[in-house]
C-alpha cells in the first residue's frame, strides 16, 4: 500500500516536472535580481518595486516597447554573490539585460557577461572603470560613477570651507567590500591634491555594529565624515551620529546612503544629513501620474504600493527608464521590433537622453541628461547634494548637479581599465 | 531480494578489503561513475554546471574535509570558511607568481599550503576540547578572513579587495575563467573529487584512520593503547585542511572567479552550512559527506524551482518559505533520524535486503 502512493507520488511530481516547457515568445526579457528579504532588504524592496511598476506601466500604456511585451522574471538574491550566480545563470538565455543592484555581483558577472553577451547595467554602481567602453564593452554604469561621487562630494566640501581644506580632517565610513572600497583610492589621490587628512572606518556586513567606529569620530572630530553603506548599515550609521551629536551637516552619504529608510528611524536626530543624488526626489512626475494611472489604481502595484515617489523608488524608476529606452533606440537602429541580446547592446551605447528626450518620457526636470557613447559608458558624471528635513519628513536638493574632479577620475578610470585589459587580454575597442 | 549478499563469498583479503564488497554496490558505483564520466559531460549546460554540479562537488570536497576533522577524529571545526580562504587566496598568489604553472598543481599546492595553517590553527586542540575548541577554531575563522582583507599583499593592492582568477588551460581546454566551456571545470572538479574521495576513504581504512576514530571514541583510552595524541589530532587538522584547501582553490578559481573574502567566506555562507551537510549527511561516513552536500545545494534550489517555476509563487514569497522550509526540514531532521542521510541510507539497504517478503 504505500509503496503503492510512492508510485503515484513519484509519478505525478515526474509528470508535474516534464509539464513545465519554458514558455517561448517574442517578448523582451529584463530579468531583475532583486532582494527583498536579508540585511539589505529595506533598500532592495522599493527599488525593486520601482522597476516592476515602470516596466507595468510601459505594457499597460504602450503595449510594450515597440510592441513587444516587457517580460521582467524577478529572480532573489538576497544580496548573494553566489545565489546572484544561479540568478544570472538561469536567465541569461535572451536576457537583455541585466541590472544586479549589488556590486560583488557586478563584479561576478562582468567577465560571465562578457563572454556570454549580455549587457549589464550598474547605474551608478559596480566597477567605477567599467566607464571605460572602449574595454568593457557590454558593462554600463551611467550616469555617475563612485569615483565621480567622492570628488563631488569634496568638491561640496571644498564650496562650504571657500575653497580651502588644508588640515582638515575628513572620515570615509564604508561598507568593508568592492562596493565600500570603491572611492578610496580617489580619495586618497584627492587628499594629496587638497591637502585634507583621509580617516579609513571600515564597517563589517551587516553594519549593525558600529560602536567602535562611531567612538573613534568622537574622539579624531573629523570635520567631515562621508559614507558608503547600504543596507541596514545607513539607519545605523546615522542613529550612531546623531547620537554622539556629530554635525548633520557634515555628514555626506553617497546616493546609495539617502533615501528615506536610512533617515527615518533617527527621527529629528537626522535633520540636515546630506546625500549625493542623481535623480530628484517627489512623486509629482509624468511618469509617476501614468503609474498612477495605468498601475496603481488598477491594484496591481507592486508590493504593498507604500514606497511610490521614495528616492529609490524614484531610482528604479529611472533605471529602468534606461533600460527601456535602450530597448527602444536598439529598435530604431535595427529597424526590427524583435531585438537580440547583441543589439540591445548597441541600442544601450547609443542611448542619448537629452532634456527633451527625458521630458517625453515623463521624466522632465528628473535627472540631469547624459548620453552613452562607445568610449564613455559612464554617462554625464553629475551628482547633486540633497538634504533631508526631519520636520516636513522629505529631502530637499540643496545644490545643482555637479561635475567631479574629471582630471583625477579620469585619469584613474584609465590606469584601472587598463590593468584590467591587459589582466584579461583584451583589445581597445572604439578606435 | 534486490540488495542481497547471500552467495557472495570471500576467498582472498583483497576482496574482503575492497571499498565495495558488494557485487550490487560495485555495480551502482560503476555506473555511477559512468554517467559521471561520460554521459553528464556532453548533456551538461551553463546552469547545471553553475548553479547545481560544480558547487555540489566542491562542496563535498569541503565536507569530506570538515568529516575527517569532525566526524572521524571529532575534532569540532568552525573555522572551514577560514580555511577554505587560506585555499583560495594561495591560488590567487600562486597564480599571480607563476603565471606558467599548471592549474592543477596550483589547486594541489594551495591545499597543502592550508594543510600547514590548519596544522597551526589545531595546536589548540591537544589543550582543548569540545565546545572550547569550537569556540578556538571560530577565532581562526574570523582572524583568517579579517587577514585577508585587511592586508593588501593578499589581494595584490587592488583596490577593492577583489581578486579575480585569470583563465588557465588544462590540455588546451580553459577550465577557469568565464571562456571556460561547462564540461571542462566539471569535468576538473570531478576528477580531483574522485581521485581526493578515493584517497579519503582509504585513508579512513588505514592505521591513520583508525587512530582518528579511537581519538574520537576515548582520547585518554586511546593514549594508554598506544595511540599518539599529538601526531594523530595534527594529522587530522592537516589532512581535513588539505582539503577544505583544495575545495576553497576550485571555489575561487572554478566556481566563482572572482570573490570578496568578507562575502564568500563567511561563516554563514561557508562554515556553518558545510557543518550542516555533515551532520544531515552523517557524521563519520564518506557517503553521509556527499549526500549531505547534495542535500545542502540542491535544497534552495529545488525549493526555489517547485515554488516558482511550478506553483508560480513570487520570487520573494517562495524565499520566506525556503528559509521556513529549510529550517523547518533541517528540526525535523535531526529528530526523525539524528544520523544523517547516511543512515537512511543504510536502513533503506536493510530494507531492500528483505524486500518483498519482509519477516
Amino acid at each position: 500500500m504505500r509503496i503503492k502512493q510512492l508510485l503515484i507520488g513519484i509519478t505525478a511530481s515526474v509528470i508535474a516536472i516534464s509539464s513545465y516547457v519554458e514558455i517561448a515568445v517574442a517578448d523582451l526579457k529584463f530579468p531583475m535580481l532583486v532582494y527583498r528579504t536579508g540585511a539589505y532588504a529595506p533598500n532592495g524592496i522599493p527599488n525593486a518595486d520601482g522597476f516592476v511598476d515602470y516596466y507595468k506601466m510601459i505594457n499597460a500604456r504602450d503595449g510594450g516597447i515597440g510592441g513587444e511585451k516587457i517580460l521582467h522574471p524577478e529572480c532573489e538574491t538576497g544580496y548573494k554573490t553566489q545565489v546572484g550566480v544561479e540568478c544570472y545563470e538561469k536567465n541569461k538565455k535572451d536576457a537583455m539585460v541585466f541590472q544586479p543592484m549589488s556590486t560583488g555581483i557586478t563584479y561576478q558577472l562582468i567577465p560571465k557577461a562578457t563572454a556570454d553577451g549580455v549587457t549589464v547595467y550598474s547605474t551608478g554602481y559596480g566597477r567605477t572603470s567599467a566607464a571605460n567602453g572602449k574595454v568593457f564593452k557590454w558593462i554600463f554604469n551611467a550616469p555617475v560613477t563612485y569615483w565621480d561621487g567622492a570628488s563631488i562630494a569634496v568638491r561640496h566640501i571644498l564650496k562650504q570651507n571657500l575653497g580651502n581644506i588644508r588640515g582638515k580632517k575628513i572620515a570615509l565610513v564604508y561598507h568593508n567590500s568592492a562596493y565600500g572600497k570603491e572611492p578610496i583610492r580617489t580619495l586618497q589621490t584627492l587628499s594629496k591634491k587638497h591637502g585634507f587628512k583621509l580617516m579609513l572606518l571600515p564597517v563589517d556586513h551587516p553594519g549593525q555594529e558600529q560602536k567602535a567606529t562611531w567612538l573613534k569620530i568622537r574622539k579624531a572630530r573629523p570635520d567631515n565624515v562621508l559614507m558608503w553603506g547600504w543596507g541596514v548599515m545607513n539607519q545605523v550609521a546615522v542613529k550612531s551620529a546623531a547620537s554622539i551629536k556629530f554635525p548633520m551637516d557634515k555628514f555626506i552619504g553617497i546616493w546609495w546612503s539617502g533615501s528615506e529608510n536610512d533617515v527615518l528611524p533617527a527621527g529629528q536626530g537626522a535633520h540636515g544629513y546630506k546625500s549625493l543624488t542623481f535623480n530628484a526626489p517627489g512623486d509629482s512626475y509624468q511618469v509617476h501620474k501614468d503609474i498612477k494611472k495605468y498601475v496603481h489604481d488598477k491594484g496591481e502595484a507592486s508590493g504593498d504600493g507604500s514606497h511610490f515617489g521614495t528616492v529609490l523608488y524614484n531610482r528604479g524608476l529611472f533605471q529602468a527608464m534606461v533600460q527601456v529606452e535602450a530597448a527602444v533606440v536598439a529598435q530604431k537602429i535595427h529597424g526590427t521590433s524583435k531585438i537580440t541580446p547583441a543589439m540591445y547592446r548597441d541600442g544601450m551605447e547609443a542611448v542619448n537622453l537629452s532634456a527633451a528626450r527625458m521630458e517625453e518620457l515623463g521624466f522632465k526636470d528628473f535627472a540631469p541628461p547624459f548620453k552613452n557613447t562607445c568610449e564613455n559608458h559612464g554617462g554625464s558624471g553629475l551628482a547633486a547634494v540633497q538634504q533631508w528635513d526631519a520636520k516636513a519628513k522629505k529631502w530637499n536638493m540643496i545644490t545643482e548637479y555637479m561635475y567631479g574632479d574629471s582630471d583625477v577620475v579620469q585619469k584613474l578610470i584609465a590606469e584601472d581599465s587598463s590593468k584590467y585589459a591587459a589582466e584579461q587580454k583584451i583589445a581597445e575597442r572604439c578606435n | 531480494m534486490l540488495y542481497k549478499e547471500t552467495g557472495q563469498y570471500k576467498s582472498s583479503y583483497k576482496s574482503d578489503h575492497a571499498i565495495f564488497p558488494l557485487i550490487q554496490d560495485k555495480i551502482a558505483f560503476s555506473t555511477l561513475m559512468f554517467i559521471a564520466f561520460l554521459i553528464v559531460p556532453f548533456i551538461i549546460n551553463s546552469y547545471w554546471e553553475k548553479a547545481i554540479l560544480v558547487p555540489f562537488l566542491i562542496f563535498s570536497l569541503a565536507a569530506i574535509g570538515l568529516n575527517i576533522l569532525t566526524g572521524y577524529c571529532g575534532q569540532v571545526s568552525l573555522g572551514t570558511g577560514g580555511f577554505m580562504a587560506v585555499g583560495a587566496f594561495s591560488t590567487y598568489k600562486i597564480m599571480t607568481y607563476f603565471p606558467d604553472l599548471n592549474i592543477m598543481i596550483i589547486v594541489l599546492i594551495s591545499g597543502l599550503i592550508t594543510a600547514a595553517v590548519g596544522i597551526l590553527f589545531g595546536l589548540p586542540s591537544l589543550r582543548i576540547k569540545g565546545f572550547y575548541l569550537a569556540v578556538a577554531t571560530l577565532a581562526s575563522q574570523f582572524f583568517l578572513v579579517w587577514l585577508f582583507n585587511k592586508v593588501p599583499w593578499f589581494y595584490n593592492y587592488s583596490d577593492t579587495g577583489q581578486i579575480t582568477v585569470s583563465e588557465r588551460l588544462m590540455f588546451g581546454i580553459p577550465v577557469t575563467g568565464a571562456t571556460a566551456p561547462p564540461y571542462a571545470t566539471y569535468l576538473f572538479c570531478l576528477i580531483l573529487v574522485v581521485l581526493l574521495g578515493f584517497a579519503a576513504k582509504n585513508l579512513i581504512r588505514s592505521k591513520m584512520g583508525r587512530s582518528w576514530m579511537a581519538i574520537r571514541d576515548m582520547d585518554i583510552a586511546a593514549e594508554i593503547i598506544g595511540v599518539p595524541p599529538l601526531k594523530t589530532k595534527l594529522s587530522a587538522f592537516a589532512i581535513s585542511s588539505f582539503y577544505i584547501g583544495v575545495a576553497g582553490a576550485l571555489y575561487f578559481a572554478v566556481f566563482l572567479g572572482a570573490i570578496e573574502v568578507t562575502e564568500s567566506f563567511d561563516i554563514m555562507t561557508i562554515s556553518f552550512p558545510v557543518l550542516f551537510m555533515i551532520i544531515i549527511g552523517g557524521l563519520g561516513s564518506m557517503l553521509g559527506s556527499f549526500l549531505g552536500a547534495a542535500f545542502i545545494v540542491t535544497l534552495p534550489i529545488g525549493l526555489k524551482f517547485i515554488m516558482v517555476d511550478l506553483v508560480g509563487l513570487s520570487a520573494v514569497t517562495a524565499k520566506h518559505f525556503e528559509i521556513t522550509i529549510w529550517g523547518l526540514l533541517m528540526i525535523i531532521f535531526l529528530i526523525v533520524e539524528p544520523h544523517g542521510l547516511a543512515r537512511l541510507w543504510s536502513i533503506a539497504k536493510e530494507k531492500l535486503r528483505r524486500w518483498p517478503f519482509p519477516y
